[in-house]
This record gives C-alpha cells, sequence and structure tokens, in this order.
C-alpha cells in the first residue's frame, strides 16, 4: 500500500485559469528568507505567483490551472530547508480581517477629514481674536460642516453600531456616551453655524472619532495577528488521516475531507485525527488526551476511539462516525453545554466603568441647563453650555484607557508565548488566584521520555536506541529518540505488541515488553516503585537492562510552581489518572492539594466550591475531560498541545514546552489590569478639571481640542507602560524558584 | 480675501486625492504585509515575480 497526498481540498479555482493555494511556512523570519522561497518557487515552470507573506508567516501561491501537483510545492520549500502546511483560512479569521481593513478605511477617511478640519478652523480660532468678518467665519464653518458630517457619518459607523447593539440589549457601553457626545457635538455646530456663532465643534467631533478609531483599530490588528498565528499553528499540527480511497490504496488526506463512513487506517504511532468505531485490528491506545488517565486501553473490533488517541502498538482500520453517540463524549458535551450556559457573563471593566460614567456625565449636562435657566440665562445658551458639557466629558480618554493596555499586553503575552481567546480573559487572569492544574499534558509534557536514562551504560544505550529505530512503538521512539540513534540495525524485526529483536555477531538482542525478553523479575520491583512509567527491557544474550519510559515533568514545572506561591496563589491538582501517578507529580513538586480520579464532573463541583467561597479560579489543562471546567472556571489556559475541545474553550493559549508563559501571562495581566484602572482615574482626572470649565460656560471649541486631544495622548503613553511588565518576568524566569529573584519581582510587581 | 475661492477647493482637491490614494493603497492590499513591506523595501534586487512578468 502506497500512500499518496492528496491536497485537492485546499486547493482553490480563482478563474482565468489559474489555481490557488495558500501555505503556512514554518521559519520564515527574515528578508533573506522572503526572497529565497519566492525565488524557489517563482522558477518552477507555470507558477505564476509566488508571494511570502511575513507578518504571518504564509505563501500565497497561483499556477496555471491542472499543472503541477501542490504536493511539489512542499517538497520543493523542503529543499529549501522550509517545512510547509497546507492551510484553509478560518472564516473566523477572515471576518477579523475584513473588519480590520473597515476601520482602516474609517480611520483614513477620519483622520482626512480632521485635518482638513483643522486647517479650516485655526483661522477661526485666530480670526475670533482679530479681524475676521463674520461672512467670513460662516463660510469656513459651513465648509467644515461640508467635510465633517459626511466623514462622521462613515468613519464613525463602528461606534454607533455598537451603541444600537448595547442599547437594544437594554444596556450601556462605552460607545453610547462616544455616539451622543458626536452626534450632539455635530448637531449643535450646524444649527450654530445657521445662527451665525461664533463657536462650532466640527473639529473637535472628528478629532475624537480619530483617535478612537487608531485605538480600535490596534486593537482589531493585535487579534487579527493572534488569530493568524493560531490558524499557522493548527495548519503545523497538519491533522491529516489515511483514508482508504480504494480497497487497497491509501491517500493522506486532510481532516476536513473525510466524512462519516469513510475508513481510515491508524498505524503505530499515529494519532488518531477521527472520532470512530475500530473495525479490524487490535492494538493498546493511549487516550491520555481525552480522559487524562495515562494507562493504556486495550483496542479491537467494535472500540469507539476518539481523535486525540494515540495508537500504540498493533494496525487498526477505523470507520469514522458522524457524532460520537458515546458516552464518555456525550457526557463530556452535556457538561460543557451546562458549564457554558451558566458561565456568568463577566461584566468587563469597561462597561462597569461606563455604566457609572454614562447617566453620572448626562446628568451633570442636563442639571447644567437647568441651573443656567434658572439663573436667568436664554433656553438657547443653557442648552449650548449644556452640550459643551456633554462635548468635553465625551469619553475619549475613556474609550482608549482600556483598549490600548489590552493591544499593548497582549502584544507583551503573544511574545513570550501566550495567545488570547477571549478579549477579557487579562482582566478576569489578573484576578486569579487560585490555580487548578490537570496533570496528565499539563504539568507533564505530552511526549515520553527515558527517565533512568544515567543508569545505562551509554553503548547499550546507543544500541537499544538503534534497535527502536525498527519500531512504530511510541515508547521505541521516545527511546531512540533520547539514544539519538540515526542508523537502524539491518535484519530488525518487529513483533507487533511484544518487542524487536536482531541478531549481532552471533548474539540476539532484543527490546520489548519485560516477557518478550525474559525479564519479569527484575521489574516488578521497580513498577511498585514508578507505577506510572512504561517499563521496557533490552537483552543481549544474557544482559539484561531495564528502561523506564514516562511522561516527565515540564522543565521549568517545579519552578514555575513555586513562582506561582510567591504570588499568594494556592495551588492545586484535580487528575483524572490514577493516585499513585498523581502523588508522584504532586511531591515532585511540592504541591499539597491533589485529587485523582477525578470525572469532570467532580472537577466542576470543586470548581463551584471554591466559587462559593469567593475564589477566582484559573484553570490550566488540556484535555478533552477538561474542556467542561476550563468553561466553568474564572479564567482557563491550556497548553498548544491541547485537545480542540479544550482548546477552543480556554481563554488563553500558550506554546513551548515550559511552564513559564502561565506565569508571564499572570504578571502581565496583573500590571495591564493596574494600567487600565489607572488610565480610568487619569480620564477621571481630566474631567474633573475639564467639567467645571464646562459648566462655567467659558469653554470654547479650542480648548475643547486641546483638553481632549491632550488626555487621549497621556492616556495612551501610560498604556505603553504595560510592555515593561516582561522586563519583570524574564528577570523572574532567570532567577525562578531563587529568593532573591522572589524579593525582586516583589518589588516589582 | 477672493483668493480663498481658489485657495480652499484647491486644498480640499488636495487632500482627496490623498484620501483616494489611500483608499487604493488599501484595497490592492498593501497593508496587508506590513512587516514584509518593510524588508522589501530594502531588498536588494526586484521581486523575482516582478521580473518575470
Amino acid at each position: 500500500m502506497q500512500a499518496t497526498r492528496d491536497f485537492s481540498h485546499y486547493v482553490k479555482d480563482i478563474g482565468s485559469g489559474l489555481n490557488h493555494i495558500d501555505l503556512a511556512v514554518e521559519g520564515v523570519n527574515c528578508a533573506g528568507c522572503m526572497s529565497k522561497i519566492e525565488r524557489g518557487l517563482s522558477a518552477m515552470p507555470d507558477v505564476t505567483l509566488a508571494r511570502v507573506n511575513l507578518t504571518d508567516r504564509r505563501v500565497a501561491l497561483e499556477w496555471k490551472q491542472g499543472t503541477l501537483d501542490p504536493a511539489r510545492f512542499i517538497d520543493r520549500l523542503a529543499e529549501l530547508g522550509y517545512k510547509a502546511y497546507p492551510f484553509e483560512r478560518a472564516s473566523a479569521e477572515a471576518a477579523e480581517a475584513e473588519q480590520s481593513r473597515f476601520l482602516l478605511r474609517c480611520l483614513g477617511v477620519a483622520a482626512f477629514a480632521a485635518m482638513n478640519v483643522m486647517m479650516l478652523s485655526i483661522p477661526v480660532w485666530s480670526g475670533n481674536v482679530s479681524d475676521m468678518l463674520p461672512e467670513q467665519r460662516d463660510f469656513f464653518h459651513w465648509l467644515s460642516a461640508l467635510i465633517a458630517l459626511p466623514a462622521a457619518a462613515y468613519a464613525g459607523q463602528p461606534f454607533f453600531r455598537s451603541a444600537l447593539r448595547a442599547i437594544r440589549a437594554g444596556g450601556v457601553n462605552m460607545d453610547v456616551p462616544i455616539t451622543i457626545g458626536v452626534i450632539l457635538a455635530l448637531g449643535m455646530s450646524v444649527v450654530e453655524t445657521i445662527n451665525h456663532a461664533e463657536h462650532a465643534y466640527f473639529d473637535a467631533a472628528i478629532t475624537l472619532l480619530t483617535f478612537l478609531l487608531v485605538g480600535r483599530y490596534l486593537d482589531q490588528n493585535m487579534r487579527r495577528k493572534t488569530r493568524a498565528v493560531a490558524g499557522n499553528l493548527a495548519a503545523l499540527k497538519a491533522e491529516t488521516a489515511a483514508k482508504f480511497v480504494r480497497a487497497d490504496e491509501i491517500a493522506e488526506v486532510p481532516v476536513a475531507a473525510i466524512h462519516p463512513g469513510d475508513i481510515v487506517l491508524l498505524r503505530p504511532g499515529e494519532r488518531c485525527a477521527v472520532d470512530g468505531t475500530v473495525i479490524e485490528g487490535r492494538s493498546e491506545i493511549d487516550q491520555s488526551l481525552i480522559t487524562g488517565e495515562t494507562l493504556h486501553v486495550a483496542a479491537e473490533r467494535g472500540t469507539a476511539i476518539y481523535a486525540g488517541s494515540l495508537n500504540m502498538s498493533g494496525t487498526l482500520r477505523v470507520r469514522v462516525s458522524a457524532a460520537s453517540e458515546a458516552t464518555l463524549l456525550s457526557e463530556i458535551t452535556r457538561l460543557l453545554d451546562n458549564a457554558l450556559q451558566a458561565r456568568s457573563r463577566y461584566r468587563r471593566l469597561a462597561d462597569r466603568a461606563s455604566r457609572l460614567y454614562a447617566p453620572v456625565v448626562h446628568a451633570t449636562a442636563l442639571l447644567t441647563v437647568l441651573g443656567w435657566v434658572l439663573a436667568g440665562a436664554s433656553w438657547h445658551d443653557a442648552i449650548v453650555t449644556g452640550v459643551a458639557v456633554l462635548i468635553i466629558t465625551c469619553p475619549c480618554a475613556l474609550g482608549l484607557a482600556i483598549p490600548t493596555v489590552q493591544t499593548v499586553a497582549s502584544g507583551a503575552m503573544f511574545r513570550s508565548g501566550v495567545l488570547l481567546n477571549a478579549g477579557d480573559a487579562i482582566e478576569r487572569l489578573a484576578e486569579a488566584d487560585h490555580v487548578i492544574f490537570d496533570k496528565t499534558g499539563t504539568l507533564t509534557l505530552p511526549e515520553l521520555e527515558v527517565v533512568n536514562a544515567a543508569n545505562i551504560p551509554p553503548d547499550v544505550f546507543a544500541l537499544a536506541g538503534q534497535l527502536a529505530l525498527s519500531s512504530h512503538h511510541p515508547v521505541a521512539a521516545a527511546i531512540a529518540q533520547a539514544a539519538g540513534a540515526k542508523s537502524p540495525l539491518v535484519g530488525a524485526v518487529e513483533e507487533p505488541g511484544q518487542g524487536v529483536h536482531a541478531t549481532i555477531d552471533g548474539v540476539q538482542i532484543r527490546l520489548g515488553r519485560p516477557s518478550f525478553c525474559g525479564a519479569q523479575q527484575m521489574v516488578e520491583n521497580i513498577a511498585l516503585f514508578d507505577p506510572e512509567a512504561s517499563l521496557v527491557t533490552f537483552s543481549r544474550g544474557a544482559d539484561q537492562y531495564l528502561f523506564s519510559v514516562r511522561q516527565g515533568l515540564r522543565p521549568d514545572a517545579w519552578a514555575m510552581i513555586s513562582a506561582l506561591k510567591q504570588r499568594n496563589i494556592a495551588v492545586e491538582i484535580l487528575s483524572g489518572d490514577r493516585e499513585p501517578a498523581v502523588r508522584a507529580a504532586a511531591n515532585a513538586l511540592g504541591i499539597g492539594e491533589w485529587r485523582a480520579g477525578v470525572t469532570p464532573a467532580d472537577k466542576i463541583a470543586r470548581i463551584e466550591e471554591l466559587k462559593r467561597h469567593g475564589v477566582k479560579v484559573l484553570m490550566v489543562g488540556d484535555g478533552m475531560n477538561d474542556a467542561p471546567s476550563l468553561a466553568a472556571a474564572h479564567v482557563s489556559m491550556s497548553p498548544i498541545s491541547a485537545a480542540h475541545l479544550s482548546q477552543s474553550t480556554a481563554d488563553l493559549v500558550f506554546l513551548g514546552k515550559p511552564l513559564a508563559p502561565v506565569v508571564a501571562a499572570i504578571d502581565f495581566s496583573r500590571k495591564a489590569l493596574r494600567l487600565m484602572r489607572q488610565n480610568l482615574w487619569l480620564a477621571v482626572g481630566y474631567n474633573a478639571l475639564a467639567v467645571p470649565i464646562a459648566i462655567s460656560g467659558i469653554v470654547t471649541p479650542l480648548i475643547a481640542a486641546a483638553a481632549m486631544s491632550g488626555s487621549s495622548i497621556l492616556v495612551m503613553l501610560n498604556a505603553l507602560r504595560a510592555r515593561n511588565a516582561g522586563a519583570e518576568v524574564r528577570q523572574g524566569e532567570a532567577e525562578a524558584g531563587l529568593a532573591a529573584g522572589s524579593a525582586l519581582r516583589g518589588e516589582g510587581a | 480675501m477672493e483668493v480663498l475661492v481658489i485657495l480652499v477647493p484647491l486644498a480640499l482637491a488636495l487632500g482627496l486625492t490623498g484620501l483616494a490614494a489611500f483608499l487604493w493603497s488599501l484595497k490592492s492590499g498593501q497593508y496587508d504585509d506590513l512587516d514584509g513591506a518593510a524588508w522589501r523595501a530594502i531588498a536588494d534586487d526586484d521581486p523575482p515575480q516582478e521580473a518575470r512578468r
């Protein structure tokens, strides 16, 4: 059976006889890579376009229809030294990109209008204190209206729509006072222009929109970038399955092109990409990504198998099922649905602020009007003053206070390997004071390692590694990798589910189950001591050696757990694995609170219990069994190796082997929350100064423009400080676990 | 002050030209890869696909 790669699913027909494909490419990070790839691909005949996108780390390719197999591009890139994967743009990502372009268009229009209205306003301001004729002033005001009104109608759309949505839903968000402020400023200016008045606020309204759009665009762009990287990572995981296209022919096809009823081949060492039922073959499967259980499960005809299961020994044929009717999965789905419904809608800091802000401001404006009328002013003058209060309190700084900090902080997190799924995750993460870790795949690495490598003579290790190359069993692969073996032994024979043997210089060598090497006795003592490990024996003639292979703890797990404790965050383990395995990990990490054999429902019960005591829980987990508790927790995180369901449920996703990003994310978010609060107080302070001037009725458009721009710039500059938490965290990583480091971080925080 | 009748429309026309150029550059995808564009500007020679056309 020969496997062919079938990428036709990803190829798009873009008309005029051309085909198009997007590839995600690993390791493109400089101009050199860019021109090397473009040159290399363009040199292929019939390729009409090869363009690298350095921001998204992708290549777009177009070629004459039907002349090339897309697999050849991937081979060509491999020759150039880059790993590439076909890539399908998620619809969410396309929507983000479209929104980003729309905001940029709005920003362009608003900035154009702001500059031109300013050009007309400055003559009016200077003319008012010198010799400008009223007719000239009216002419300039009308021109300003001509520019500002259509520009605001177009560029204000993002705010108007969002405000309308909030009002329809019966709430108030920051966009409501913004919208009211802009519309009133423009409306009053038109009325004042008709009345030949001295002051019009076209400039203030349109400058306000420009500043706010800058904030919105930066926020959106960060989100788009995160989404693109997440999309690439999904493509790099390259989820394909070996599908039977004919009775005896298989092809590697992307999971998206597999339909219920198809039959796929699952070879030893492969991770299953689909849900289904075994129809042929026998094997052991590792379901730790689904249940957290590290003990392997026997699979035979009729066994249900879930996406994410790792096949250990034998080859299986799996019939793909439509929706999983299996009990385990439907239980998880039910719990997840409940948890998502029960997730009390977290009120964002910005919404809470605007809920306080909007009534106060609107009441102040109303009182100003009434006060001036009672003091004997005409209705016209009183209303003009009231509107001036609304214009000057229009929450420009308030609207920027939170998104700008979020943008800077999520950019900093992005660079330290944390992707944000939810916009308000930063605020919620900053509040967390209790971390619950899952064990398997979260505190431990999903990959296997040889834990007793130091006790094995190097020559034996090297030989065992070479022998292991002849097996697809994941444990054998771990041994081969640990030994750094490159060349397989000639004449090695694998006995499925048992082990590998070969003969060298007349001596038989064997690697595999203890029974396969005749070494049961040796193993029994060790098995009691370290129940989690897979024990593999190696025999050369009469000599016997034992390899203990298991999922190792993340390299910096101990240091990071103590870093969390130094931040007064309680740490706990809830695992679906057996008790001895969890106990071993908890002891190694110095975690006092742990529970083993926990079902998804139990995990949720524990989180609810903590919630009742007012504890804000950060749940960190990767397994499918963790998905409901990820949704139930105050805030949640997943490693990038997590099951799909968990990854999409988690608020944050972290990359790489170390656990450091978890601590870094907490530090960044705490600093960010502090800056958000500071920014809100800056905005309040600005209002405390500006509102009395407005109420007294002496505010002019010049004062309004200067005060509003000044406060916006102040808030933006303050937000930039969210980047600097990085220095503290990096220092923290370097010194993690040291008392000196903790003292330093304590001061910095 | 009659000169305003010429200068003001002229200023606006120039501004609108700038805006139109911005919208065109946005539409033709020039803002899709800002990191790449920064490097392309200082690349030694023309990108290969331009040379082929």
